[in-house]
């Protein structure tokens, strides 16, 4: 049997060091950056830069936004475009916090699993 | 046994016979608040009796850190004393715990037996403080900081003095902290986050807070984590995850809080996090009601008490027939600690349609932050200087619109309501006369303006005139304006500066010299002290402020692995598809049958896609996955290999050719001289990437000179030259001297790479570098000054004895073990049975 609950239970918020990412690989889909503000704030991305596919989990973290380790692209970690002059988008997977753990929207998270 | 059991006292309040019975439940701030509300509304409504845990009237719960600093007495602080009750005759049952709400029956039942019967009920339990299960959390000595017994047994405490322990860095734990240290404990603040109270500041704000406090005398700790209290019949300290053991008489647990709903819940009332209530404050059964912290109310619960007068208000007009309907609160934060200033309100979590307004005054030790989203203000994080706290609440909570005093809104309300259109210029035209303008050389206002008025007529004059703007710089916006105010049109425009970034106005130049006079050793500490504009930085400046701390302050500066570009975080290059490929050092491009055996090993072993020459004479392993790392240093480690820091700005290779060993040309020994200076430099961290090659004859089979230091063999020495390129702009080194021994040229390669570490650019190659100071400043520097080139090479080598380590070797043994790893996994079809 399936649990279908909507959210998904990833762990404790402090894996994550505060202006850093982790990553969440997903069987048979796209692999996911989870990272966490200056602020505390937690974030989800598609772990793929619109511009060349780098890892956005490597970048650097500033106010809500990560820069792109391979070409400096800078992408909202709040819609997932890209910033400036740049064009582009990456999907935003839905996450929330509850009693210090962070839950990632099933759905979203699932999102391109053949 | 459940027949109502009467008192004297009911028996004799023939006045509120005929009336709706009000049962209430918690006699906290919002239960009685609640009452104050309704009893203001229509007095004569409801016969109402309180029921109290505590043994005690009502009192003001969020003064009990005063009364725990001693600024204040029990006394002060009570809201409502006996006669209150009297007078309004309310029945107060206070000490006995209302243990069960009998809803088929409309009864409630306390703990002593007594059974009460209502109309309506309010259930106001407020919150528990949250306990973490840590072994020993039940150790006499730990504490939460929830009521006045709280507060009388840290006073007990305190009288005997010792250490103090309090668990939780937010706006209870700090207040609990202050209250202790001033009572005379030895307090040390544990934290688990990186920020002090991370949920109200943002990370500057908290870089302050956490300093002024630590000058206070209290020990601060953040990411620590908790992992058992100690002690055996008393607590006698904490141990953190780390190992660390902290000695504590007292420990206080002041994590947080959680909805009390333990009797909402067992009276099968609906609840979530809190009692689910409507906007009228009514739960799931409409004969009872809930308000304050045990409430939740469109999906938000509060822990503050500005909310609970909301919910209070709502709830009063409701049960008085007139309902207006809460929609919930916009909540600000000050924290009560005597001497510190601070406000925080609203969402101040940025956000790309919003814009960050942000001022720093270094020498008032001030920093305000407001953020605004299209035309209205959605947050304020303030330091130091609160008294505009209030109007930025009001701005943020009337949602005004805000577009006319944008431009002033930072420099507060005196002076954002004073005109019409401001610019900065007007703003500092307003200035009084006396207004300091520098704070570092002490001038004011009427002295610039006295010197641009006898003759000044630019920045540069103005520095050497009154020495305003001469020191940190800081105040060199607003004595451009002052010279675009008085001199008008004749005023030439601001110099032309590049700034190290859109973050801040400061040059490199600037803040390196910043740095080493202040003795800024933190970049929280930098973008404070040089009034950053930004709350944490971009991608631009954070690495190179990393970089000029620890080449400033080797032993001191706080090393922050956040603001380290991805292949200096992970120690490996990442290629475009996301792996990483990992180069071991081979000293002088010198290896050997094991080496090689053990770089085959590791090649099979991790399905290395490629294995590459570099034209750096070593090998680059391809297609390596980050989990993988550890594991294939691990094994390099174990045939003796180290990190090449192929990945860094720093030290990379040292080309040699077989030099006078082998070559029937070679004059000198070129590959040992090669080794040698590798073994020096490696590990050394600088502004970019640093090659050095050795030839053994002028041939120069080694390309020492497209090299940032090449050295070239003759018979009669060695020739250095430095600031070679071979990448898109070729350039080829220039002379800079030629020794005699090995061990002169070692001394001047240490100088000259100390020399670009501690004045070129970050991320200036030496080409660049040199062509910008000339050689001849490198000579003076280097070949003419030879005390400071001494100098420098002793800098150089003190620096190399910290930073001279093998990194893989310490994320073998787990550094940062948590960059190799996901955070978790998700397999959707791992648990799908076959159809």
């Amino acid at each position: 049997m399936m649990v279908e609950a909507k959210w998904i239970d990833i762990g404790p918020v402090e894996q994550l060091p505060a202006l850093g990412a982790r990553t969440l690989p997903v069987q048979g889909g796209q692999e996911i950056a989870i990272f966490r503000t200056a602020t505390g704030s937690i974030h989800a991305l598609a772990n793929k830069c619109p511009h060349k596919d780098g890892p956005l989990s490597q970048g650097m973290v500033h106010d809500t936004s990560v820069t792109c380790p391979l070409h400096n692209w800078r992408i909202s970690l709040l819609t997932g475009e890209a910033l400036g002059e740049d064009k582009g988008c990456v999907p935003v997977i839905p996450v929330k916090i509850d009693a210090g753990r962070i839950y990632i929207e099933r759905v979203a998270a699932l999102a391109g699993v053949a | 046994m459940n027949a109502p059991v009467l008192t004297d006292v009911e028996q004799e309040k023939d006045s509120r016979h005929g009336r709706e019975r009000l049962v209430v439940i918690g006699n906290g701030m919002a239960g009685c608040r609640a009452v104050e509300e309704i009893l203001a509304r229509d007095a004569d409504r409801y016969a109402i009796t309180i029921f109290g845990a505590e043994p005690r009237v009502n009192y003001d719960r969020i003064m009990l850190s005063p009364v725990l600093a001693g600024d204040k007495s029990f006394e002060e602080i009570i809201i409502n004393d006996q006669s209150w009750y009297d007078d309004n005759e309310i029945e107060l049952v206070s000490g006995d715990a209302i243990i069960a709400i009998k809803r088929d029956a409309k009864e409630v039942v306390s703990a002593s037996g007594r059974v009460t019967p209502y109309d309506r009920l309010l259930i106001a339990t407020g919150s528990d403080p949250f306990i973490i299960p840590v072994p020993g959390h039940k150790l006499p000595g730990v504490i939460t900081f929830r009521d006045l017994d709280d507060v009388d047994k840290m006073l007990t405490a305190a009288e005997t003095g010792g250490n103090a322990v309090v668990i939780g860095g937010g706006l209870l734990g700090l207040e609990a902290a202050h209250g202790l240290s001033l009572r005379g404990m030895k307090v040390t603040v544990l934290h688990l986050m990186p920020t002090l109270m991370e949920r109200q500041l943002d990370e500057a704000a908290g870089f302050l807070l956490r300093s002024e406090l630590e000058r206070r005398g209290q020990t601060i700790i953040t990411q620590a984590d908790t992992a058992e209290i100690m002690g055996d019949s008393h607590v006698t300290g904490v141990k953190l995850k780390d190992g660390t053991e902290i000695d504590a008489d007292l420990v206080v647990m002041a994590v947080g809080i959680k909805p009390s709903i333990n009797l909402a819940k067992l009276a099968e009332l609906e609840v979530e996090r809190g009692i689910v209530v409507d906007d009228d404050m009514v739960t799931s059964d409409p004969a009872i009601l809930a308000v304050g912290e045990c409430v939740q109310h469109r999906g938000a619960c509060y822990g503050l008490v500005a909310p609970l007068w909301e919910m209070c208000r709502a709830l009063a007009d409701f049960m008085t027939s007139a309902p207006s309907g809460y929609v919930g609160s916009v909540t600000a934060t000050k924290l009560k600690v005597s001497g510190i200033n601070l406000f925080s309100a609203g969402d101040f979590s940025g956000g790309d349609d919003t814009e960050d307004i942000v001022m720093r005054d270094a020498s008032r030790g001030v920093y305000k932050r407001v953020v605004v989203k299209g035309d209205r203000l959605i947050g304020a994080v303030l330091y130091g200087d609160t008294v505009d706290g209030n109007w930025y609440f009001d701005l943020l909570k009337r949602q005004e619109d805000i577009s006319d005093i944008r431009e002033a809104l930072i420099f507060g309300q005196a002076f954002a309501s004073g005109g019409a259109t401001l610019d900065p210029d007007s703003a500092v035209a307003a200035l009084s006369l006396d207004a300091e303008i520098c704070g570092c050389n002490g001038v004011t206002k009427g002295q610039v303006v006295a010197c641009i008025d006898g003759g000044a007529n630019d920045l540069d004059s103005v520095r050497s005139g009154c020495k305003a703007s001469a020191s940190c710089g800081s105040c060199t916006g607003l004595v451009e304006s002052l010279l675009s105010i008085s001199l008008g049109e004749d005023y030439g425009g601001a110099r032309t500066v590049t700034p190290m970034c859109q973050c801040t106005s400061f040059t490199h130049e600037d803040v390196r010299r910043n740095i080493l006079e202040k003795e800024l050793k933190s970049i929280p500490q930098v973008m404070q002290e040089l009034h950053w504009t930004t709350p944490d930085g971009c991608a631009s400046c954070r690495p190179a402020l990393n970089y000029y701390l620890l080449c400033a302050w080797p032993t001191e500066h706080e090393e922050d692995p956040q603001s380290r570009f991805v292949n200096e975080r992970m120690h490996a290059n990442i290629q475009k598809d996301g792996t990483y490929s990992v180069i071991p050092r081979m000293w002088g491009g010198i290896t050997t049958s094991d080496e090689l055996r053990a770089i085959a090993d590791a090649a099979d072993k991790y399905e290395a896609r490629l294995v590459k020459v570099t034209g750096g004479q070593r090998l680059d392993i391809f297609g390596i996955k980050k989990e993988d790392l550890p594991s294939i240093w691990a094994d390099l480690n174990a045939a003796g290999m180290v990190s090449g820091h192929a990945y860094g700005k720093a030290l990379r290779t040292v080309k040699t050719c077989v030099g006078s060993e082998w070559c029937r040309f070679g004059t000198q020994d070129s590959t040992g001289l090669g080794i040698k200076a590798e073994q020096m430099t490696w590990g050394s961290w600088m502004p970019h990437k640093f090659k050095i090659a050795v030839s053994g004859c002028p041939r120069n089979c080694a390309e020492a000179s497209i090299k940032d230091l090449g050295i070239i063999c003759v018979d009669s020495g060695y020739e250095l030259s430095v600031g070679g390129n071979g990448g898109i702009h070729l350039r080829g080194t220039d002379f800079l001297c030629k020794v005699e021994t090995e061990e002169a040229a070692l001394e001047y390669i240490a100088a000259f790479v100390q020399l670009y570490r501690e004045e070129a650019r970050y991320l200036d190659r030496t080409a660049p570098w040199v062509e910008r100071v000339g050689m001849d400043y490198i000579k003076g520097r280097i070949v003419e000054d030879e005390p400071g080139r001494k100098a420098l090479q002793e800098r150089f080598l003190f620096a190399q004895s910290v930073h001279q380590k093998d990194p893989w070797a310490e994320r073998v043994a787990g550094a940062e073990s948590h960059l190799h790893k996901h955070i978790a996994e998700i397999r959707p079809f791992a648990i799908l049975e076959p159809a």
